[in-house]
C-alpha cells in the first residue's frame, strides 16, 4: 500500500466515531470485569468478623511484669509499671518525637490516654505491640543503662529489632528514628480492678 | 508461507522425517536458525558472558523443583510449616528437592547480579540494546517478587515477619497506603489469606510473567545482537555473505562453551546443596526453622542476603537523612538554574518542581521516603541507558578513573549488603547513609561525570586471541 493512496481516500468520520465508541465500551467492560477479581483481595467476611474484644485478668500481675494477649491477630501488651519506671518517663520528654501524643490522636491515642503515662491508670500501660514503622513487634528493654543498640542514658522501654526504633515505657517514640509515631493504645477499659477489656471502651 | 518441499524417495528415513516436519512446522526450523545455528555472537566473549545461560539454567531448576515441591506443600497457615518439615524428613529425597529450590533462589541472584554487572562494565545497555536492558530490569523485579513471596511459604518466623515488614512498606504510601496494604494482606495482619495469595502468585502468576519477559529479553537480544567486552558493533564489519566477520554461530560454539560453564556452576551448586544448604544462615535463616508466631518478632530480623543492599537504603532514611536529601534537591535545582543553559520556562519549572518536592519531603514521614529510596534504587536501573553519556561503551576504552569509580561502587554495594544483614547500630546507620548517597549519586550524576576524561581509541575489530 503506498502512502499517497491513503491520503486520497477520505477517512470516514462516522466509522471512526463508532470505532472509538466501541473501544471505550469495551474498555469499560474490561474494567467492570476486573472489579470482582480485585475485590477478592479484600479481607473476607470471616476475617472482618474476627475482631471481637478480649477480656484479660490482670489480678496476678506484679509490678514490672508484662503480659501479651492477642487481639485482632495483633499482640497487645499490658505492662504493670513500677513507680521508678513511671518516674523515668519525664526524663525522656526532651528526646521524644511526640511526647504529648498529639499526632494522629484519633488513631493512636484514645482521649483517656492522652497523658504522660498514656494510660487510664498510670500503673497499667496497654498498647498494641506493633512498631509504627513497618509492623515488627518491638522487644522489651526494661533494664535501664547502656547496652547494645541503645543510648547510654537509656531509661527502659522498647527496641524494635527490625530498624532500631526506640520507645519509652509509655510507648512514645524517640526522635530521629524510623518509626514516625508512638505505639498505638487500643481502645480499652477496666471492668474491675483486676479485669481489663481490650477492644472496647465506654464510648462504644 | 513456505512452499511444500518434496524429498527424493531414496532419502534416508531420518531425512524424510525431518522433511515431513519441516513442511508442517517451518517456524520451528526458522527459529532454530535465528536463535541457534545462525545467530552470530561476537567471538571475543569472556568469563562474564556465561551468566545469561546460567540464569536460564537456574530458572529451569527452579521451575522443575518447584513443580515437585507443590505436590507435597500445603498453603495453609496451620499446615504450611509442618508440610515443609514433612518434605524435609518424610518425603523420599524431598530434602534434596527443597534444598535445590532454596539454594537455587540464592544462586539465581548471584548469577543475575553478576550478569547485570557485566552489562554495566561493557555498556551492554546502550543503544541499540536499551530494550534488552529494560526487559532484564523487569526480570530482576519479577525475581525479587518471586523470592519475597516464596520466602513466606515455609511460614517460619522470618517468613512471617519479613512479609509483615515488606507489606507494611506499602502502607507508607500517603492517603491510599493503609488500604493498599490491607488489599495485599487480605486481612488486618499477615495471615492465612496472605499465605494463600502469595502461594498463587509465587507458583502461577509471577512465573508466567517471568517466562514472558525472558522470551522478550532474548528476542530483543537476538534482534540487535550481543554486545561484547570491547563494546564494538560486530555488525558494522560483515563479509560478502552479510555475516559479521567477528561473529561465530551460537551453536555449536557457545553452546559447547556454556556446557563447560554449566559443569563448573553445578559443581559449586551441588557443593552448597550437600555441604552448606543454609550457607551459614545467609541462604536459609536460622529463625525460619521456628514456626511463625504473630505475637513475637525475633530479636534480630533481616531479609535474605540478596535484598540487604536495598534494605540498608530503606533503613538509612531517617529524619536527619531527609534533611540531607532536601539539601541535595535544593542544591541540584540551584545548580540547574544558575549553571544550566535552559530556557526560562524550564528553569521556572525546575524551581517549582523542587519547591513541591521539598514541601512533600517536609510533610510526609521519613518512613515513606525510605520506601521511595528502596524502590528508587531498583527503578533507577531502568533509566541507565539514558544516564550514560560516555563516548565509548566498554570499560576497556573508558578513562582509567572510571574503573576505580566502578570498583568503589561495587565495594559500597557490598558494604550496604553487609550492613543490611546486621542489627541496627549508630555507626552502621551513618555508613549506610553515605552509601545510599553514593549509590544514587553514581546514577543521578552519571550524565555529568560520564562525559569527562579522555576515552581511549576504540579499534574497529574485536580483540581476540585464539586458544
Amino acid at each position: 500500500m503506498s502512502a499517497s493512496l491513503v491520503d486520497i481516500q477520505p477517512s470516514d468520520p462516522s466509522k471512526r466515531t463508532w470505532l472509538i465508541a466501541s473501544s471505550c465500551a469495551g474498555a469499560v467492560g474490561v474494567g467492570a470485569a476486573a472489579v470482582p477479581f480485585v475485590s477478592t483481595f479484600q479481607p473476607s467476611e470471616r476475617a472482618k468478623a474476627a475482631g471481637a474484644a478480649v477480656e484479660v485478668d490482670i489480678g496476678a500481675m506484679k509490678p514490672g511484669e508484662k503480659l501479651t494477649v492477642e487481639w485482632r491477630g495483633k499482640p497487645v501488651w499490658i505492662v504493670r509499671r513500677t513507680p521508678e519506671q513511671l518516674a523515668s518517663l519525664a526524663k525522656n520528654t526532651p528526646q521524644l518525637a511526640d511526647p504529648e501524643s498529639k499526632r494522629k490522636p484519633s488513631e493512636l491515642t484514645p482521649e483517656y490516654a492522652r497523658n504522660e503515662a498514656r494510660s487510664i491508670k498510670p500503673e497499667y500501660f496497654v498498647a498494641v505491640g506493633i512498631c509504627t514503622h513497618l509492623g515488627c513487634s518491638p522487644s522489651d528493654k526494661f533494664q535501664p543503662g547502656a547496652q547494645p543498640s541503645l543510648p547510654d542514658d537509656w531509661q527502659g522501654g522498647f527496641l524494635c529489632p527490625c530498624h532500631g526504633s526506640t520507645f519509652d515505657l509509655a510507648g512514645r517514640v524517640f526522635k530521629n528514628k524510623p518509626a514516625p509515631d508512638n505505639l498505638e493504645v487500643p481502645p480499652h477499659m477496666f471492668l474491675s480492678d483486676s479485669k481489663l477489656l481490650i477492644g472496647e471502651d465506654k464510648k462504644a | 508461507m513456505a512452499d511444500f518441499k518434496e524429498i527424493s524417495p531414496n532419502a534416508s528415513a531420518g531425512a524424510k522425517l525431518t522433511n515431513w516436519f519441516e513442511n508442517r512446522l517451518p517456524t520451528a526450523f526458522d527459529m532454530y536458525k535465528v536463535h541457534m545455528s545462525e545467530y552470530y555472537a561476537p567471538k571475543n566473549f569472556n568469563f562474564w558472558y556465561i551468566f545469561g545461560s546460567l540464569a536460564m539454567l537456574v530458572l529451569v531448576i527452579q521451575i522443575v523443583t518447584g513443580i515437585f515441591l507443590v505436590m507435597h506443600y500445603k498453603p495453609d497457615a496451620a499446615l504450611a510449616f509442618g508440610s515443609v518439615e514433612y518434605i524435609m524428613r518424610d518425603v523420599p529425597w524431598g530434602w534434596l528437592i527443597r534444598y535445590m529450590h532454596s539454594t537455587g533462589a540464592s544462586a539465581f541472584f548471584v548469577v543475575v547480579y553478576l550478569h547485570m554487572f557485566r552489562g554495566l562494565l561493557y555498556g551492554s545497555y546502550r543503544k541499540p540494546r536499551e530494550l534488552v536492558w529494560i526487559f532484564g530490569c523487569a526480570i530482576f523485579l519479577c525475581l525479587m517478587a518471586e523470592a519475597f513471596m516464596g520466602y513466606l511459604l515455609p511460614w517460619g518466623q522470618m517468613s512471617y515477619w519479613g512479609a509483615q515488614v515488606i507489606v507494611n512498606l506499602f502502607a507508607a504510601v500517603p492517603f491510599v497506603g493503609p488500604d493498599l496494604a490491607l488489599l495485599i494482606r487480605g486481612d488486618y495482619v499477615v495471615g492465612d489469606a496472605t499465605l494463600n495469595r502469595f502461594f498463587s502468585f509465587h507458583v502461577i502468576a509471577v512465573p508466567l510473567v517471568l517466562l514472558g519477559l525472558v522470551v522478550a529479553h532474548l528476542m530483543a537480544l537476538h534482534d540487535v545482537g550481543s554486545n561484547n567486552p570491547d563494546g564494538i558493533e560486530i555488525k558494522a564489519t560483515k563479509d560478502d555473505k552479510g555475516i559479521p566477520l567477528d561473529g561465530i554461530p551460537f551453536h555449536p560454539y557457545y553452546t559447547v562453551h556454556d556446557i563447560f560453564a554449566v559443569c563448573m556452576f553445578l559443581m559449586v551448586f551441588s557443593a552448597v546443596i550437600f555441604f552448606a544448604p543454609e550457607f551459614g544462615g545467609y541462604f536459609l535463616e536460622y529463625n525460619n526453622f521456628i514456626p511463625a508466631d504473630p505475637l513475637k518478632t525475633p530479636l534480630h530480623i533481616a531479609p535474605v542476603w540478596y535484598f540487604t543492599p536495598f534494605y540498608s537504603m530503606l533503613r538509612a532514611i531517617t529524619d536527619e537523612m531527609v534533611l540531607v536529601l532536601i539539601a541535595c534537591v535544593v542544591g541540584a535545582a540551584a545548580l540547574a538554574v544558575i549553571k544550566g543553559k535552559l530556557p526560562a520556562i524550564v528553569k521556572g519549572a525546575i524551581v517549582i518542581g523542587a519547591a513541591v518536592v521539598v514541601a512533600m519531603m517536609l510533610s510526609i514521614d521519613a518512613k515513606f521516603w525510605g520506601v521511595v529510596a528502596m524502590g528508587g534504587a531498583v527503578v533507577i536501573l531502568f533509566f541507565l541507558p539514558w544516564l550514560d553519556n560516555s563516548p565509548v561503551k566498554s570499560i576497556r576504552y573508558r578513562p582509567s578513573w572510571h574503573k576505580y569509580l566502578y570498583a568503589v561502587f561495587v565495594v559500597i554495594f557490598v558494604i550496604l549488603a553487609y550492613l543490611g544483614t546486621q542489627p541496627p547500630s549508630p555507626i552502621g546507620e551513618r555508613v549506610s547513609q553515605v552509601g545510599t548517597l553514593f549509590y544514587f549519586g553514581f546514577f543521578l550524576l552519571m550524565p555529568w561525570w560520564s562525559r569527562f576524561g579522555e576515552a581511549k581509541p576504540v579499534p574497529t575489530r574485536v580483540n581476540f586471541a585464539a586458544h
